[in-house]
């Protein structure tokens, strides 16, 4: 019975790495600049993840197969090195890769949260919200207008709660129910929550950032591939969080004009 | 000439609703009831109603195949307004309690009436057309009427409720923020505004009423009519537009 | 040395059936209420798990009478999107709780940390018997949750605020589900606090003679850390909970910000922080999940050197890094919330001793593979569920490597990776525990064998299950499959169905497998062979007393102790064991210093 455990470990090790190394499930397709970074770092990662993985696996299968079933005779024999060899190799080999993840892992992290976002970044608002995300962009004053809660109406399509009658930085704003950006320009992402804990996470994008009631907070990204991706919710916030989505269309600049262009008429 | 094409609509409405009355018969006049009858309009012109930007759930734009428009004032043929909602301020009569069902759908990720006026303890049904899920999330007065909220995945049966108290009780869907609409919930008898605004109050026993049409969010406005036994009055509205 | 016993308090043997087998001071009877109260925990849990997975595999499924668990829940047996969710955090907050934490930490513990360390009872039998009262009146709160008009909150076991703490207005559940779900939480934790209590003076007051620190079993060791852990966890989760409990009846602003929006209604809410109840939660949280699986890794090690007739390869370095994952765990919680907002400086700060706290998983993972050479392993149930253990915590343990990098989780944040990942190295891992430990002690509780081939096709199946059943959720959550949903509405979203379905049938497998072991418990209880005092040949003082123990644990003579705990395959010993209480002298011992 040890020796079909041993192999059942096996089995399964091998058959749990299968899919990852023939990337039957793989990442989403990274659309962003500084994806790759992260992309890297998940491999780097999952080659020592994997190799920790299938080596410790291994191991155990084959001292099970081995040390089971002893001779009557046998006498137990003390790993060589003992104790204190795996100790070391625990802190040398785990150590080392565990500091050397964290310090190139670094570097991906800061590019998106540590480094501003550029000069010419395009800034857009999102409002997160039960359980929908809505849009503005600032208009050609290129000034949002303020917000005021008590104004809020999804009713009445005011989503953000402006005042288009006395706000003048308000009267050219442009709300949107999805979020178009310009392929290869810098997004400012200027996030706040209506009501509750959102997240705004698109795969593709390698964006994942929570939505927090009372804090704004802001991301910024560029997106280098024409298409039309999906931003979900990952912060649980109610019965309608899985339906909480919203497109991001990454559209040619002129078409990005023209679609601002049009939104802006249909206000 | 506009004024008599105003008065040959209403008149041809009259005549169509006596006829329907005719075809309906028993109830209309039993017991000498009389009715009351106008239209509600909307003073101005008719605001643009906001397409609807339902990308967020393809399902719904896949069932609205040109752009669903909000329905804050839906103003039809001649500046009729519908579904504002006519009854009798002041209801002293019996507490009537209509025997019918009436159904609240959703359907192509809208409510169908927007409005649907009933009486205090009357059985309606929230039923869903669509093959995604909608919660159905009326926001009464906490201290007026009991509150709900409530899911209805495609296929679930249909939710039967009611509402006790007299009250303007505003429902809506949270998964889609847009879906939005109204229970009347009103003493004694009640008419809604059809598509040209026209309502018929039919049940109505002889006596002097005040008049009260409601329109969302809460614009009200009255009138005084008197119903002769079997008669009828008429009392038409004009609702500013904003 | 100690001899704390003839301190201990001294209560006679009771002999009504309330005091014997109800209001019991005896730590023994509390062990086996706690079990029982897992036992009935899981078993709801694991249902509310079936449910889930059904719905998840087949979306809008019709199951089979479920409308009469919820009439609103599952109207026509068609579960709605938010009876999911509340499916969803009563299991894990039945499991996490009521089932992680009761049974390998407040059962196995209470039944044999006063007999590893030679002690009649605990210190505080009141206490102990009030902390199994309390525990299940938060069990009462929970189950009661399930028949208020709008169902169990649906906040999932985390409860962020403020989706938790601004009432029924941001959905079903979330008014008198959530006040119910803070109270039973509240109660748990003053339960673990009373019995981390007596567990932590048991430890260090109760030894019997001859029991020094280093002396005592991994198992007793694991139930130390653990409660010193669980006093001052559960701790920070109290006022936690009792202030979300304020938000909601007192009006208060804890949690909440100002100016929230709900159903075009300004909230009456003002200053709160969202980040504060994250803090808070997880600075209990993530000690949870050591809180869990520490004893579980201290009852296999237990298991596994009677099992393997040798002892680990180093004592000290397992208690060593028991501690060091204890004291660890305080400084890493900071990894549940690195795309939460907080400081971004604090995620990459979070993120090292999230990297570190691999290295003294990884020495306890080694000491049992080197431990593992050279031995002379036995194969029984126990021994097989302590193997599956460690094979599980590795699978479970890897994943971290991902989950500890903040430019990662950008990824794998809220996905199903973390759920994979949690599940192998906390649930899957300590229910092997406790499986482990069923085989191993059930004929010390109970005076009877279990039947061990049954108890192997559990293994087997268990252990094939878990693995069919949570390998796949780390390929979801790679390809982005984002946890707590219930559909996959989201176009990328679609083509991962297929893996939910084949995980649910999974899933049904695993569970039905799961009604062996109950059969095996039941039938066993009562017509089991008869179990000698030593079946397993082990060495600690659960061994040397009476099988079942009577009501003081040793009889009439108290324990002395002269050894180790683990004396095996000693060269030159009579036998291949020496316990604990044989004062046959032991000259060269495996054990390094």
């Amino acid at each position: 019975m040890a020796k079909l455990l041993a192999v059942t470990i096996v089995v399964i090790a091998i058959a749990s790495a299968i899919p990852i190394v023939m990337h039957i499930w793989p990442l989403p397709q990274d659309i962003s600049v500084n994806g790759h970074l992260i992309d890297e770092q998940y491999t780097d990662t999952m080659w020592e993840a994997g190799v920790s993985f299938l080596a410790s696996q291994i191991l155990l299968a084959y001292f099970i197969w081995k040390y089971s079933r002893p001779a009557p005779n046998a006498t137990v024999k003390r790993f060589p090195g003992g104790a204190a060899a795996l100790v070391i190799a625990a802190f040398v080999l785990v150590g080392t890769e565990a500091l050397a993840l964290g310090v190139f892992g670094a570097k991906a992290w800061g590019l998106a949260y540590f480094a501003p976002p550029g000069a010419d970044a395009m800034p857009v608002q999102v409002q997160a919200g039960q359980f929908a995300f809505y849009f503005r962009y600032p208009g050609p004053d290129g000034k949002f207008g303020p917000l005021h809660a008590n104004l809020i109406s999804e009713a009445n399509a005011n989503f953000f709660g402006l005042d288009t009658t006395n706000d003048q930085d308000s009267k050219d704003d442009i709300v949107t129910a999805e979020l178009a950006i310009p392929v290869n320009r810098e997004i400012h992402l200027l996030m706040h929550s209506k009501d509750l804990g959102h997240s705004f996470y698109v795969p593709g994008l390698r964006v994942h950032q929570d939505f927090v009631p009372g804090l704004d907070l802001s991301i910024h990204f560029t997106a280098t591939k024409i298409g039309r991706y999906e931003i979900v919710c990952t912060q649980l916030c109610g019965l309608g969080h899985y339906n909480m989505k919203a497109y991001l269309e990454v559209k040619s600049p002129e078409d990005f004009d023209a679609w601002l262009k049009q939104q802006a008429a249909l206000q | 000439m506009k004024k008599s094409l105003h008065l040959g609509a209403v008149l041809s409405t009259v005549v169509l609703i006596s006829c329907a009355a005719l075809i309906l018969g028993q109830k209309v006049n039993a017991a000498g009831e009389g009715k009351i009858s106008g239209t509600v309009k909307l003073d101005g012109p008719a605001p643009h109603m906001r397409g609807i930007d339902m990308s967020k759930d393809p399902y719904c734009v896949k069932a609205n195949p040109t752009p669903a428009h909000y329905e804050t004032a839906v103003v039809g043929a001649g500046g009729g307004l519908e579904n504002a909602v006519i009854y009798l301020d002041g209801w002293s009569g019996a507490a009537q309690t209509e025997t019918s069902v009436p159904v609240f759908d959703q359907k192509n990720c809208m409510y169908t009436p927007h409005v649907l006026a009933l009486d205090p303890g009357q059985t309606f049904k929230v039923i869903t057309s669509d093959q995604t899920a909608h919660n159905i999330h009326p926001l009464p007065n906490p201290m007026v009427n009991v509150g709900w909220n409530q899911s209805q995945p495609p296929g679930a049966p249909p939710v039967e409720k009611s509402w006790k108290n007299p009250e303007v009780i505003p429902v809506k869907c949270n998964i889609h923020p847009w879906m939005n609409g109204y229970f009347v919930v009103v003493k004694g008898p009640y008419a809604t505004t059809d598509d040209s605004g026209h309502y018929t109050i039919n049940n109505v026993p002889p006596g002097s009423y005040t008049v009260k049409a409601w329109h969302e969010p809460d614009d009200t406005q009255t009138q005084k009519v008197t119903v002769a036994a079997g008669g009828s009055a008429t009392a038409d509205f004009a609702f500013k537009a904003k | 040395m100690h001899d704390m016993s003839a301190h201990a308090v001294h209560h006679g043997a009771p002999t009504s059936f309330i005091r014997k087998h109800i209001f019991s001071l005896d730590h023994k009877v509390i062990g086996k209420q706690y079990y029982a109260l897992a036992l009935v925990a899981v078993v709801v849990g694991m249902v509310l798990s079936w449910l889930m997975r059904l719905h998840l595999g087949f979306a809008n499924f019709a199951i089979p009478g479920l409308h009469l668990l919820s009439k609103n829940g599952a109207p026509g047996d068609i579960m709605t999107p938010e009876y999911y969710l509340q499916l969803m955090t009563m299991h894990g907050t039945i499991m996490v709780f009521f089932v992680l934490t009761t049974a390998p930490f407040a059962a196995f513990g209470n039944f044999f940390l006063p007999i590893q360390t030679g002690a009649e009872d605990m210190p505080f039998p009141h206490f102990n018997m009030m902390s199994f009262w309390v525990t299940f009146t938060g069990f009462l709160f929970l189950v009661a949750s399930f028949f208020v008009s709008d169902g169990p909150t649906l906040g999932g076991w985390t409860q962020y605020a403020p989706l938790s703490a601004v009432g029924a207005v941001s959905g079903p559940g979330q008014g008198t589900g959530v006040v119910l779900w803070a109270f039973s939480i509240a109660f748990f934790c003053v339960g673990q606090l009373f019995g981390s209590l007596n567990f932590i003076t048991t430890t260090l007051d109760m030894r019997c003679k001859g029991m020094s620190l280093m002396r005592l079993p991994l198992s007793a060791w694991a139930w130390f850390i653990t409660s010193i852990m669980g006093l001052t966890a559960f701790a920070v989760l109290m006022p936690a909970v009792i202030l979300l409990i304020l938000d909601h009846v007192a009006g208060t602003s804890f949690f909440v910000s100002s100016n929230l929006v709900i159903n075009d209604q300004v909230l009456p809410h003002s200053g709160g922080s969202t980040l504060l109840w994250q803090h808070l939660f997880w600075f209990f949280g993530h000690p949870e999940v050591y809180i869990a699986i520490i004893p579980g890794m201290g009852i296999v090690s237990h298991i596994l050197i009677t099992n393997m007739r040798r002892p680990m390869l180093s004592h000290r370095v397992l208690i060593y890094s028991m501690g060091a994952l204890a004291v660890l765990s305080y400084m890493v919680y900071g990894h549940h919330m690195f795309v939460s907002g907080m400081n971004p400086v604090s995620s990459l700060a979070f993120s090292f001793p999230t990297l570190v706290i691999t290295i003294p998983s990884t020495i306890i993972v080694l000491i049992w593979l080197g431990s593992l050479y050279g031995s002379k392993l036995r194969i029984n149930t126990a021994s097989l569920f302590g193997l599956g253990f460690i094979s599980m915590f590795i699978s479970g343990g890897v994943s971290g490597f991902f989950l500890a990098q903040p430019s990662i989780d950008i990824l794998l944040h809220a996905t199903y990776f973390v759920v994979g990942h949690f599940h192998l190295v906390m649930a899957v891992a300590a229910i092997f525990g406790i499986f482990g430990g069923t085989y191993f002690w059930f004929p010390k509780m109970t005076g009877r064998m279990m039947n061990e081939s049954l108890g192997k096709l559990h293994f087997w199946l268990t252990f094939v299950g878990a693995y069919l059943i949570f390998m796949p959720f780390h390929y979801l959550g790679i390809a982005g499959n984002v946890r707590r949903y219930q559909a996959f509405v989201d176009d990328y979203l679609i083509p991962l169905i297929p893996v939910h379905k084949f995980i649910t049938v999974a899933a049904l497998a695993t569970g039905a497998v799961q009604l062996i072991f109950i059969y095996n418990l039941i039938y066993s209880r009562f017509w089991g062979a008869p179990a000698p005092d030593n079946p397993w040949q082990g060495t600690s003082l659960e061994w040397s007393t009476a099988t079942p123990p009577p009501h003081n644990n040793f009889g009439d003579k108290m324990p002395v102790v002269y050894h180790d705990p683990y004396q095996y395959s000693v060269e030159g010993a009579s036998s291949d064991f020496i316990m604990q209480t044989s004062p046959e002298p032991v000259h060269s011992a495996d054990e390094e210093k």
